[in-house]
């Protein structure tokens, strides 16, 4: 395979990911914003919510107060933010298109398709109405191009820099939400295990799909420990570090046999995984989660940085 | 000028034998379905993003070729001589591309003009002496055909650098089968879906000799923003090859190699989608980001094979053209099977003369123009056109050649409000190594205004699909 294709791959499925996610942020900031709340709530939720996608940056230069309208334009349609909804979909199809050979005709059209719808809608036709609406299509999409990689593409380099892709990004996302949202929300160390504002611990636990799961796995109410044990340590929590790096190891495993050569990115990824694997919520909070989740985000883009330079991504 | 012959109707009364049973099912189709097919055909198109780029018009970066739904049906025994012809044209074309770029036989036999050959643009220098595998030159190349009459077939051009439109041919009959299968049942139409598997037989088979190991082969492109990227990538899928741009090749220590994965591999086969002189800018242009420094020199070594070779655009320059008869007599002492359409070529101050004093008829076409710019269409252009375009072929009549308005044959298309005739013509893809492969079919073209004769598809063209019965 080119190298050409192995980076457009990845950052194909690093884009739709990153479209999934940039709708489930916008969708919990919003639900916490329509909540009737006293003083500057609103404007925190924002300003978390732009932080966990990073980016807030871009958004103050541009818009500078923050004004929920233009909040949710930054997010989904302004193509000067890379991050956009619109900005992520018109990327991973430019990557697709330059690698229509190497993706099945249903990822193809999935693809395109999404691209398509969505550059047919008018930002100013969404209202707050069909906002929710909108945002479950832009996660059902990625759903559906999902579907159509693990039902149609064959197991070989193709799948397994799609999923080093998908899971590099996924892990990414979760850390941001842990270092921003968890954060947040945590008043002071000493605060922790108390019940304090349930409603905004299920909304972060939405922001990675897991209020519901959370329950079946605890049987128990909303505690910020296990909240930030299920986001980090748990294995079966498809959007947890831990799961994230186990599909990550495995796909270059994969890649590693596929190919016959082992490299450096193996054992970053794999060292990231143990360290993940041995780790105890309780040790971790005592020594700062902070210091962690920046410790993993560190990791995780030196481990991106090598799988680069591994597989000749780019010269 | 006369009525036209209609593929279906021929000069009107009774239905085409070729056509009977499909004129039977249209009869009784209404044109609501219709309609909705065809919108559902572009849907198709759209969904997997069969596009094609028009230059000079931004606001449609990515546009569609309007497909018509109506095909253009070839009956078997007009097919089968439409084969010998071609086989016969297309040997001819590769036979003369060897002797220009070596002993230079039909120059010495004073059939071809030395000067039209040796200070032609597409004659390439660099490609004297050089001997591609099997003396195959031209491996793809793309016939223009037009139908004058019941008998009347004749060449108005061959393409033998980077024919294109060849995925046209085989997702119009993809996109037809899914719409209409029981048209399929009711006809016995030759598939075409064999041509990726014999394209890629004939690069296999022009492989460098004394491999150790099966040929490599890529697709190269200029890239994504090409008019023809969907083609690119969709013949590198269908073959199972790489898709490659330039920036994807190295030369290194005389081979072709492509940066992969796991490191530099070689390529032993290119069937390169870009111009000669954008390959390699050691040796043609220099400005060129399209090529690969060094790869001609690898040529030239017989250590890859780039497929069509560099200069063979020397067979089907427009002022060869006329000449293609006594081509095809002195290569194959036998007439030609194919018509050439009857051409003026300007240079000559006789032809200049008849020319001047007939443009109103005559369509006037740019030496190495192609896609239909530049060119006057003399019935279909006011006087201030022509007088325009009188200007300029005096200044330069070296630049331009003529033919006659050909009564190019029609075939029920579908309109605006009806199904009514459109001029079309028609264009087959041949391959060329071992042996010559050509798949029954083709590409056909319709002009979809009424009365054009313009059915290219930067001019508003449309494509059909194209059906080769069987016997």
């Amino acid at each position: 395979m080119l190298g050409r294709t192995a980076n457009d791959l990845y950052w194909l499925s690093r884009y739709i990911e990153r479209a999934e996610n940039m709708a489930r942020l916008l969708e919990v900031g919003y639900r916490i914003v329509l909540l009737p709340r006293e003083g500057q709530g609103f404007h925190e939720e924002w300003r978390s919510t732009l932080e966990s996608a990073g980016c807030l940056q871009g958004y103050v230069q541009r818009h500078g107060e923050l004004v929920s309208q233009n909040v949710i334009d930054y997010m989904l349609f302004d193509t000067s933010n890379p991050s956009s909804v619109a900005s992520c979909l018109a990327s991973a199809r430019r990557n697709g298109r330059a690698q229509r050979t190497a993706l099945t005709r249903e990822m193809w059209e999935s693809l395109n398709g999404a691209w398509l719808e969505f550059s047919a809608i008018k930002p100013s036709s969404v209202t707050s109405n069909s906002l929710p609406e909108l945002l479950d299509w832009v996660r059902s999409r990625s759903a559906l191009y999902r579907g159509a990689l693990l039902n149609t593409i064959l197991r070989n380099d193709t799948y397994y820099f799609s999923q080093v892709g998908t899971f590099i990004e996924r892990a990414d996302s979760t850390a941001r939400i842990l270092d921003v949202k968890y954060y947040h929300l945590l008043p002071s160390s000493e605060m922790i295990g108390s019940d304090k504002d349930n409603y905004q611990w299920a909304a972060l636990l939405r922001s990675v799909s897991a209020h519901r799961s959370y329950r079946w796995v605890f049987k128990d109410h909303y505690r910020p420990l296990k909240i930030a044990d299920f986001m980090i340590l748990n294995r079966q929590m498809p959007r947890s570090l831990r799961y994230s790096y186990d599909e990550l190891t495995f796909a270059l495993r994969d890649l590693a046999v596929y190919y016959g050569t082992r490299h450096d990115c193996h054992t970053t990824a794999e060292a990231t995984r143990d360290l993940l694997l041995e780790a105890d919520i309780q040790k971790i909070f005592q020594s700062g989660l902070h210091e962690f989740v920046q410790d993993f985000i560190a990791r995780n883009n030196k481990l991106g940085t090598e799988i680069s330079a591994a597989y000749h991504f780019i010269d | 000028m006369a009525a036209a012959f209609d593929e279906m109707n021929g000069y009107g009364g009774e239905v085409r034998a070729p056509y009977r049973a499909f004129a039977e099912w249209l009869g009784i189709q209404h044109m609501e379905t219709l309609r909705q097919k065809s919108a559902e055909a572009e849907l198709l198109f759209r969904r997997s993003g069969i596009t094609f780029a028009v230059y000079g018009d931004e606001e449609a970066a990515e546009r569609l070729i309007p497909f018509d739904m109506l095909p253009r049906i070839i009956s078997a025994e007009e097919w089968a001589k439409l084969e010998r012809g071609i086989e016969q044209r297309v040997k001819a074309l590769n036979a003369f591309l060897f002797d220009v770029y070596h002993r230079q036989e039909i120059i010495k036999a004073g059939k071809v003009p030395e000067e039209l050959v040796v200070q032609n643009s597409a004659f390439l220098p660099e490609m004297i002496g050089v001997d591609p595998p099997r003396g195959v030159y031209s491996h793809i190349i793309g016939i223009d055909l037009v139908r004058t009459g019941e008998d009347e077939f004749l060449v108005l051009e061959d393409n033998t650098r980077t024919p294109s439109g060849v995925s046209y041919m085989l997702e119009n009959r993809e996109t037809m089968m899914h719409l209409f299968p029981d048209l399929f049942s009711r006809n016995r139409v030759r598939p075409v879906e064999s041509y990726p598997d014999a394209l890629l037989k004939t690069l296999e088979n022009v492989a460098p000799s004394n491999l150790d190991a099966e040929p490599t082969i890529a697709v190269l492109t200029p890239g994504l923003y090409n008019s023809a990227y969907f083609e690119h990538s969709f013949l590198a899928d269908q073959m199972g090859v790489e898709l490659v741009e330039s920036s994807d090749l190295v030369v290194i220590d005389g081979l072709l190699r492509m940066k992969t994965t796991e490191g530099l591999k070689r390529v032993d086969v290119l069937y390169r989608r870009v111009d000669d002189d954008f390959l390699d800018p050691l040796v043609f242009d220099p400005r060129s980001l399209l090529g690969v420094p060094g790869i001609f020199d690898v040529y030239r070594s017989g250590r890859v094979t780039i497929v069509n070779a560099p200069g063979a655009g020397i067979a089907d320059d427009k002022a060869i053209y006329s000449y293609i008869p006594e081509i095809i007599e002195f290569y194959t002492g036998k007439p030609p099977l194919l018509a050439n359409v009857e051409t003026y070529n300007c240079r000559d101050s006789e032809s200049l003369k008849y020319v001047l004093a007939h443009l109103p008829e005559l369509v006037v076409k740019e030496v190495h123009g192609s896609g239909g710019y530049g060119m006057l269409v003399g019935p279909r252009s006011t006087k201030e056109q022509i007088e325009a375009f009188r200007a300029r072929l005096i200044a330069n009549p070296n630049n331009y050649i003529a033919q006659p308005t050909l009564s190019l044959s029609t075939c029920p298309t579908l309109a605006d409000s009806s199904v009514s005739p459109r001029h079309l013509d028609l264009r087959p893809f041949v391959l060329i190594s071992d042996e010559v492969r050509l798949v029954p079919g083709g590409l056909t073209r319709v002009a979809l205004k009424r009365g054009s004769l313009v059915v290219n598809s930067s001019q508003g063209g449309g494509t059909k699909d194209t059906w080769v019965l069987q016997e």
